[in-house]
């Protein structure tokens, strides 16, 4: 869509876009370019400028299991939370639209969790579930050992799950119910008229109209795992016990900012930037074009 | 409802109040939690009638964390970028939407990249750009030769430094340099009829007063979604304070809530914890809960 009426200065023009290109210039693409120059070269340790490695950097990356467990705990942490975070959003907003009483309170008080720091409701997770106090103890006390992030990879894993969904699922209620409300109230009318029940409306009209919806959210849920998920790790685990939480992002940080490997952290970063990347254009490309009923 | 459905009404209502429940729990936990002392907070199961010492507790996470300040430096970050975004993306909107100079596509579109790379995964070299600002600009100028010429003519040996660890201006502006708003304000401004122009065109305004006197005025709605949804985006904010802040006295809020994590030896002093944990959820809550509307619009709005 394009302007029919617009102004003839070109350098007024220009002067508008300058402060924003001056922005994204210093603080997105000089550091962008920089990760692929660090990516490709390595740091020598008496100072003295970068020598050119080539790949070697991702060579020794992609060789190291460190990395491809950080990938996998990355993948399932990314799937499972999704998954969670989108399924419960999508009940709940589902349920929300048929519009009985007080569906307005939980229009309302269903997206508070969202507007809480990852960190924050980390801490409050953190105690939640913790093995010797707050619930989870209260479970230890039943089965003795049951519960331990601290020690077991998998109870850590399940913590940052639960604590990333409860954040999510207000995100994705709101979209979700978004869609439900942009669906003609006449459709749902016709289909109960010819005698389609509650289910058989959402699956056979709701479900397949909020579609672009559901591939919209998936990306985007994806993305924010592996963005948001940081404060929660540092929070709640440190990427431990036995680097089962060893997220992407939380790896790039402790390569780059504790153990001072620039060139290796860089190397990872670019690797999640293509990630992304190739996340947001499938998002673009592929499921706009396939998914869309309007 | 179309139908009467009397068991599925009252399934629908069970459900709904169960996920209530589940979303509201964690902030009820928290603060009664907060409320505990030492002993009672590790008890289990802990009671969930408060205890008595909730101002005590807040009172010393408010000491231990040193709250007030990096309240202060959370607000001022938040508000910067909030107000950066705001009048940033407005500025830019405007130039991509009224005018056609050559390259607009390309800007267009060196805009509309930086939406696909968070500040996270490319945090490592934005940090070593924050730490001397003008790197990028040296690095320019000695790679086309402009130093070297510099030096020749005038004897004076360029190096550009000027850092922003620990600062204000280093907190806000690598957060503000994303294109969420910019789009958020092209679509809008695409809807407004060109009738408009013309009129305001006719009567002699030139680009900068119809910017001003016309499409900002109409564009309050968008400013308000926009400026709730980077305040809080900017408020929680984590890792890129942590990083950058490595003085405690421009450290914000939420990165200090690392320093209430109970130690392991002893008895952990969760109430101590759960209220530092009330005082930083709280402000944003409170942003939340009274710009509801303007948060559910921005949150819509910015992503699509």
């Amino acid at each position: 869509m394009e302007k029919r009426v617009t102004f003839g200065s070109w350098t007024i023009g220009i002067l508008f876009a300058v402060p924003q290109l001056l922005l994204i210039f210093t603080f997105f693409y000089w550091p962008a370019g920089q990760a692929v120059y660090w990516s490709l070269t390595l740091q020598q340790p008496w100072g003295g400028g970068n020598i050119w490695v080539g790949l070697d950097n991702f060579r020794s990356i992609l060789a190291n299991a460190d990395y491809w467990n950080s990938i996998t705990a990355s993948l399932v942490f990314a799937g499972i939370s999704a998954g969670l975070a989108m399924f419960v959003g999508l009940v709940l907003a589902a349920l929300t639209d048929r519009q009985l009483t007080g569906s307005r309170f939980y229009r309302v008080v269903l997206i508070w969790p969202y507007g809480i720091a990852a960190p924050a409701l980390a801490m409050a997770f953190r105690f939640i579930l913790a093995p010797e106090a707050g619930f989870m103890a209260v479970v230890n006390q039943v089965w003795p050992g049951f519960w331990d992030p601290g020690l077991d990879g998998t109870d850590a894993m399940a913590s940052i799950i639960i604590a990333f969904s409860w954040k999510y699922v207000g995100y994705n209620f709101i979209f979700f119910l978004a869609a439900f409300q942009a669906i003609p109230r006449s459709l749902i009318e016709a289909a109960a008229m010819d005698g389609s029940g509650v289910v058989r409306r959402f699956w056979d009209i709701q479900f397949p109209l909020i579609t672009p919806t559901i591939f919209f959210l998936l990306v985007i849920n994806i993305t924010e795992s592996f963005q948001d998920s940081f404060g929660i790790v540092d929070i709640m685990t440190s990427g431990g016990p036995a680097n089962a939480t060893n997220l992407m992002v939380y790896k790039i940080y402790s390569d780059g900012f504790k153990g001072l490997d620039y060139s290796g952290a860089a190397a990872q970063s670019i690797i999640l930037m293509v990630l992304i990347v190739v996340l947001t254009i499938f998002q673009f490309r592929f499921i706009e074009r396939r998914v869309h009923y309007r | 409802m179309v139908e009467r459905t009397p068991f599925l009404n009252f399934f629908t209502h069970v459900i709904l109040f169960v996920g209530f429940v589940l979303c509201i729990a964690p902030f009820v936990v928290v603060a009664i939690a907060a409320s505990h002392n030492l002993r009672d907070v590790n008890d289990v199961p802990m009671s969930l009638l408060p205890g008595s010492d909730f101002w005590l507790n807040i009172k010393t996470a408010w000491t231990t964390a040193d709250l007030g300040p990096k309240l202060l430096n959370s607000f001022i970050m938040a508000a910067g970028v909030a107000a950066g975004k705001v009048i940033i993306s407005a500025l830019t909107a405007f130039s991509i939407v009224y005018f056609r100079y050559p390259g607009r596509t390309l800007i267009f579109w060196l805009i509309f990249v930086t939406l696909m790379l968070p500040l996270e995964v490319r945090i490592v070299p934005t940090y070593a750009v924050v730490a001397n600002v003008l790197s990028p600009y040296q690095a320019i100028l000695d790679v086309t030769g402009l130093s070297w010429l510099i030096e020749k003519v005038s004897g004076v040996q360029v190096s550009l430094s000027l850092g922003l660890l620990n600062s204000y201006s280093g907190l806000i502006m690598p957060l503000i340099a994303t294109a969420t708003g910019t789009f958020l304000y092209r679509q809008f401004f695409l809807t407004v009829p060109d009738e408009l122009t013309e009129a305001a065109r006719m009567d002699g305004a030139g680009a900068l007063r119809f910017f001003i006197d016309i499409l900002l005025p109409l564009s309050r709605n968008n400013m308000a979604a926009l400026g709730t949804i980077m305040f809080l985006w900017a408020w929680n904010q984590y890792l890129w304070p942590l990083l950058i802040t490595t003085d405690q006295s421009h450290a914000t809020a939420v990165t200090e809530l690392k320093q209430l994590i109970p130690n392991v030896g002893g008895i952990p002093e969760w109430n101590i914890a759960m209220a530092g944990t009330l005082i930083v959820m709280l402000p944003p809550l409170i942003v939340v809960v009274l710009m509801q509307r303007w948060f559910v619009r921005g949150l819509i709005a910015t992503e699509k």
